[in-house]
């Protein structure tokens, strides 16, 4: 089984299981609204022991990525595309994830995306997609 | 820094892919190479130190910490220490250093070990991350579990997402860093250690397969079974082994950035970090050195070192390696003159400074730099990072 899942910690619990909601839920520090991830009980930039997880757009643009063609583990399906995503919410505020629902050789730097998740068990991983130029229905 | 710390030995196992030889054997090959190259006795060590130690229960990235090469050697020693969170491959070097600075030893023997090849014979898997499990075999790991959900599996693709930065804001081609794998292609054939010796063309280089674009097969090192011991010795110490020890001028092992993969720059990762500390700590400049021994566990790493080091400009890496001449051993910045990870021999950080010392002391054969004088070492990718300035010195 290709599929590794994180272990789910009180800390990090929101960020890996608020899709079964619909939300991307990034750690906020209550006092100066500095945005810490991964997240951790404490406000690197203020010092505050005060932050709680909240919903974000999910929208952001892809830093950096790469299109991996290797065959890592006996069952695991190539290629794939990982990237590095900064969310619009803040410079610097990133994770790795996976770029799904474009063909991999379209996907770019700094190109727009927006989040949806992937259920396995109990985790629900943030992925994205290019964002689709659909109106609002 | 005080500048009592000298280099007085070096000693390297074989180096083969694979080893018919155990860790623990080639690991006392080394060591014993080591101390007799100092003119040393087993006796005279009284300090072990080691990047990463035994972290993992003897797993083939590092199988033998301090504790075990202590046991195995029956050392007496006023100081040892290994573990993995510090500043790089070459944190054993730093670490040890900084024992002798505390006036705790004299002469303090740094080694490193690695099997991966002999393992892979066994488990293709062996070093993925995947391995890596906790309760009900999740990843629990703090680092690693951000990241393998996503199907990262090796350092790799990490990595080739700095290349791909690189590229993007650079201008950085795939002909220009293919001459960092050429280059250590080229140095290997003369190294009769090396793990692979013969040519490399650009065509051979542009045709290898993509492992994690924009990263090919030619741009990642290739594992082996080896261990180096490196011997550090206080200065009043040293006079009673080689006539020209060589000088730990200065070490780099800044770091102001999380200890994280996605969360550092991903252009120059810790490298930036690392490079003003150890210039802040010796009054040589960038052009004082005659060669670069720099990590390269993949090609990219080279590069940013060579940007992070001032060996050329920031951004500027791609047109300066561009056709090989710079870089190559009659060039004016020389790197990874035994061959490199990449052709040498993955022996993952001490394998630099071995070199190093090889040519200051004019003992490096048919790949003998004319001049070498001062040499720079850097080592790891991402947040893993950590240098040392060498340089003659008449005691």
């Amino acid at each position: 089984m290709s599929q590794i899942l994180p272990e789910i910690t009180d800390e990090n619990a929101a960020f890996w299981q608020g899709g079964e909601d619909g939300k991307l839920m990034i750690t906020q520090c209550d006092d100066c609204a500095f945005y810490i991830h991964p997240p951790s009980g404490f406000c690197v930039k203020c010092r505050s022991k005060n932050v709680s997880p909240k919903p974000v757009s999910g929208k952001g643009k892809v830093a950096s990525f790469t299109i991996n063609h290797q065959q890592w583990l006996p069952d695991l399906k190539t290629p794939y595309t990982v990237a590095i995503v900064e969310l619009v919410e803040q410079k610097g505020l990133r994770f790795v994830t996976n770029i799904t629902g474009c063909d991999p050789e379209t996907v770019h730097i700094d190109m727009p995306v927006e989040v949806n998740f992937q259920n396995h068990e109990d985790v629900w991983l943030p992925l994205f997609s290019p964002v689709t130029g659909r109106t609002a229905s | 820094m005080k500048k009592i710390v000298y280099i007085t030995g070096v000693g390297q196992s074989e180096v083969k892919r694979p080893s018919l030889k155990s860790g623990a054997e080639l690991t006392i090959d080394a060591c014993l190479e080591a101390v007799a190259d100092a003119g040393l006795q087993l006796d005279d060590i009284d300090g072990v130190a080691c990047w990463p130690g035994d972290n993992n229960n003897g797993a083939p990235f590092s199988p033998i910490g301090p504790v075990g090469l202590k046991t195995l050697l029956g050392l007496d020693v006023k100081w040892f220490g290994g573990g993995y969170e510090g500043p790089g491959p070459i944190a054993g070097i730093i670490n040890g250093a900084m024992a002798i600075e505390a006036g705790l030893c004299r002469h303090v023997l740094v080694f490193r070990t690695i099997t991966e090849s002999s393992a892979r014979l066994k488990d293709k898997t062996v070093s993925t991350l995947g391995k890596i499990g906790g309760k009900s075999g999740r990843d629990s790991n703090p680092l690693w579990m951000n990241y393998t959900p996503f199907n990262v599996h090796s350092a790799t693709i990490l990595i080739a997402m700095y290349a791909q930065k690189h590229f993007h804001d650079y201008g950085l081609t795939s002909e220009q860093l293919g001459q960092i794998a050429m280059t250590c292609r080229a140095n290997a054939a003369d190294n009769p250690k090396a793990i692979y010796k013969s040519p490399m063309s650009l065509d051979d280089y542009m045709s290898s397969r993509v492992i994690a674009s924009p990263l090919r097969l030619f741009d990642c090192d290739v594992h082996c079974d080896a261990s180096t011991a490196i011997i550090l010795s206080r200065k009043d110490c040293a006079k009673d082994t080689r006539r020209d020890p060589v000088l730990i001028e200065a070490v780099g092992a800044g770091n102001s950035q999380p200890w994280s993969w996605d969360q550092i720059s991903l252009t120059h990762m810790i490298t930036r970090d690392v490079a003003k500390n150890m210039w802040s700590n010796t009054d040589l400049k960038p052009k004082d050195v005659d060669c670069a021994q720099l990590y390269d566990g993949f090609s990219i790493l080279t590069l940013i070192w060579m940007e992070a080091l001032g060996l050329c400009g920031i951004g500027e890496g791609g047109a300066f390696i561009e056709g090989g001449q710079r870089i190559s051993r009659t060039g004016e910045m020389p790197i990874n003159t035994n061959g490199g990870q990449l052709s040498g021999g993955r022996t993952h950080g001490l394998g630099y400074v071995h070199e190093a010392c090889q040519q200051i002391w004019g003992r490096a054969g048919d790949r003998q730099l004319t001049k070498c004088d001062t040499a720079v070492v850097a080592a790891g990718g991402g947040p893993l990072g950590g240098s040392t300035l060498l340089r003659r010195a008449d005691l």
